[in-house]
């Protein structure tokens, strides 16, 4: 049996879990969705739709707000009883928050980010990317079941998930979690000040990554994007050291485009970037590496040295 | 304060990846080295909360003889001292081992706080801190753009990084661990006097005898197999520039 966790915040369901479903799915064998939260009945029946044995609505009072200890300890009570040999869960921020203590708590091996199930049963290996995602890994878990594998967002097809001939049962179980014994007192979500710039309107976007080397090359691609007609975006680094404003990072923390024309340059195509960019109609990347994961992504690519490339192509462009 | 910041050695980004003949790891002899990029800014915060609330900055790094390289790093960025639970197997170990590898070192010492990356470089796990929190049984919280303590209450409030630009912010008491997010603080380098006192400093060396057994084996890696069709353009930077301009505006018409 393979229990999918289900990732809800305010009685939304984050849609990531139907890519999970997807992947239990294909893994194959009966699935027991859990649903932790304080009132999760509408999410409930509306993963109920999915072709599933079982829907578990695991509910406290102690489950809303989020936090990493009341999951924990409603999880492991959970997973205890239904005794599954594989857990599966959406690689989220949340995920990343609580899965591990949870697989620590319960003794039991936990593999992250994972693209793909091969195999199954002992035999079963997962693929999650490492050193960057410049090297892929098939790997094994260890020990006894249940083992806790995290999905990768975008690595399974949402509308893959197959729905069920009729709706599957769903059964409300309290959760045992002890409100006092929740160590974490949570506020509301926000958003910062509002953004400066809307890239997700942005026709065209050049993107700089560290390959741009140092704040005074900024320019350069500025220039290019000027020639272009394009808004310049960046990966997290360039933010992180102040070379360009938070407001122009792409990626699952910055904003997300889906641009007609983006422009990579020195960017290495990490998972965490090409979430926020992969929807783009065309894709064009410079990297002085051919192995970088961005070509894995892109419509076109240049292997060289952007220093290069860049400046030939303002030439080009302000020819015509 | 007691702080701990733990440090992970990691190949540098340039390091062209070369996996071993059994296809199990990297060849790492021939590698290049340096400090986790999350966990430079996490030894940063360390720092800076020493300097506002005083104490002590303890730096621990699980790994073979060459990760020595990353504690003087990090002493001469201002550390006062180093852990290093020091063996051969914790190169390649999982995050279970180096967890427990990592809380033999730090138990003993009653932090205040332990300070993690989110994610290392290379195994990329995300779990060492949250592990190594329920190890020690403190609370944590992930994914850290601000740390707030109140020093005389034993509490703290972090300021959590959600998906897209959502921020939390969430009060917990001390002792606690949070996992360090890249870009929290503007990084500071060392200097040569940094250098110069490091030498002094001491790096306590512990053994890794209690180091659990693995939960996860890498059967194989490999260079990612490419999923589109990506066109190179090749030729002199002239040629290319010119080739792909010419596309993106007959071909493609996003231009
Ligand atoms: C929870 C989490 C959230 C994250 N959120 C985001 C996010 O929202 N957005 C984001 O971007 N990242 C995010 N990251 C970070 C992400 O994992 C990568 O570290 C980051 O995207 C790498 O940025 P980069 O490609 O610019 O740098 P690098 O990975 O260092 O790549 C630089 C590239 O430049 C190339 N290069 C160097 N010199 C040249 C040259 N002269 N000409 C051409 N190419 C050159 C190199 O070959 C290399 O491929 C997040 C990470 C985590 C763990
Ligand atoms: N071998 C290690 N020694 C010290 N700290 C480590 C080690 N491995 C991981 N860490 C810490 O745990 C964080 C998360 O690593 P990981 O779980 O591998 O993604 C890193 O950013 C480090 O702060």
């Amino acid at each position: 049996m393979i229990v999918v966790v289900a990732e809800q915040r305010e009685g939304k369901l984050n849609r990531a879990t139907w890519e999970t479903l997807a992947a239990a799915q294909q893994a194959g064998g009966p699935i027991t969705v859990v649903v932790p939260g304080a009132l999760v009945a509408g999410i409930a029946g509306e993963l109920a739709a999915a072709d599933v044995k079982e829907i578990l609505a695991l509910e406290s009072p102690a489950l809303e707000p989020y936090t990493p200890d009341g999951y924990v300890a409603a999880l492991a009570g959970s997973i205890g009883e239904l005794a599954p040999a594989l857990v599966l869960l959406p690689h989220t921020y949340q995920t990343r928050d609580f899965a591990p203590a949870l697989a620590a708590r319960l003794e039991r091996a936990i593999v992250t980010d994972c693209v793909a199930i091969k195999g199954d049963g002992s035999s079963r290996t997962y693929v999650r990317p490492m050193f960057q995602g410049k090297l892929s890994a098939d790997v094994a878990a260890e020990g006894p079941a249940p083992h806790l594998v995290t999905i990768q967002i975008g690595a399974y097809r949402a509308d893959a998930a197959k729905r069920g001939a009729s709706a599957a049962p769903v059964r409300t179980v309290a959760a045992k979690v002890d409100a006092a014994a929740i160590r974490q007192k949570p506020e509301a979500p926000f958003k910062e000040a509002k953004q400066a710039v809307d890239l997700s309107q942005a026709e065209r976007i050049v993107a700089v990554g560290r390959g741009i080397k140092g704040q005074e090359h900024i320019a350069l691609a500025e220039k290019l994007a000027k020639a272009l007609g394009a808004e310049v975006a960046a990966s997290r680094p360039i933010c992180d050291s102040g070379w360009l404003p938070m407001d122009r990072q792409i990626g699952s923390s910055g904003q997300t485009v889906a641009p007609k024309l983006y422009f990579a340059l020195g960017i290495s195509g990490a998972i965490q970037h090409v979430v926020g960019m992969k929807g783009s109609r065309t894709i064009a990347a410079v990297n002085k590496d051919a192995e970088a994961p961005i070509f894995e992504v892109a419509d076109y690519g240049i292997v060289g040295d952007l220093f290069e490339v860049v400046p030939a192509m303002i030439a080009e462009l302000e020819k015509s | 304060m007691k702080i701990a910041v733990c440090v992970k050695q990691v190949v540098t980004r340039e390091w062209p990846i070369r996996v071993n003949e059994q296809k199990t790891w990297i060849r790492d002899q021939d590698a290049s080295f340096e400090l986790n990029e999350p966990d430079a800014y996490a030894l940063e915060e360390a720092l800076r909360l020493k300097e506002k609330h005083g104490g002590e900055v303890v730096v621990c790094s699980a790994g073979p003889a060459r990760a020595a390289q990353v504690l003087r790093e990090a002493l001469a960025r201002g550390a006062d001292r180093a852990i290093h639970v020091e063996s051969d197997a914790l190169g390649s170990a999982d995050a279970f081992q180096l967890a427990g590898a990592l809380a033999v070192a730090i138990r003993d010492e009653a932090f205040d706080l332990v300070l993690t990356g989110l994610q290392s470089d290379d195994q990329g796990f995300g779990q060492v801190g949250v592990v190594l929190a329920e190890t020690l049984g403190v609370p944590h919280a992930t994914i850290i753009m601000d740390v707030q303590v109140d020093a005389a209450a034993k509490t703290m409030r972090v300021k959590r990084e959600l998906e897209g630009g959502w921020f939390q912010w969430v009060s917990m008491p001390l002792p606690a661990l949070l996992t360090i997010q890249s870009g929290i603080n503007q990084l500071r380098y060392a200097t040569l006097k940094g250098i110069m006192t490091a030498k002094k400093k001491e790096i306590r060396k512990v053994s890794a005898s209690a180091v659990p057994a693995a939960r996860q084996r890498i059967v194989s890696m490999y260079v990612p197999e490419k999923g589109k069709k990506t066109q190179m353009i090749g030729g002199s930077p002239a040629e290319a520039a010119k080739e792909l301009v010419k596309r993106l505006r007959e071909e493609a018409r996003v231009i």
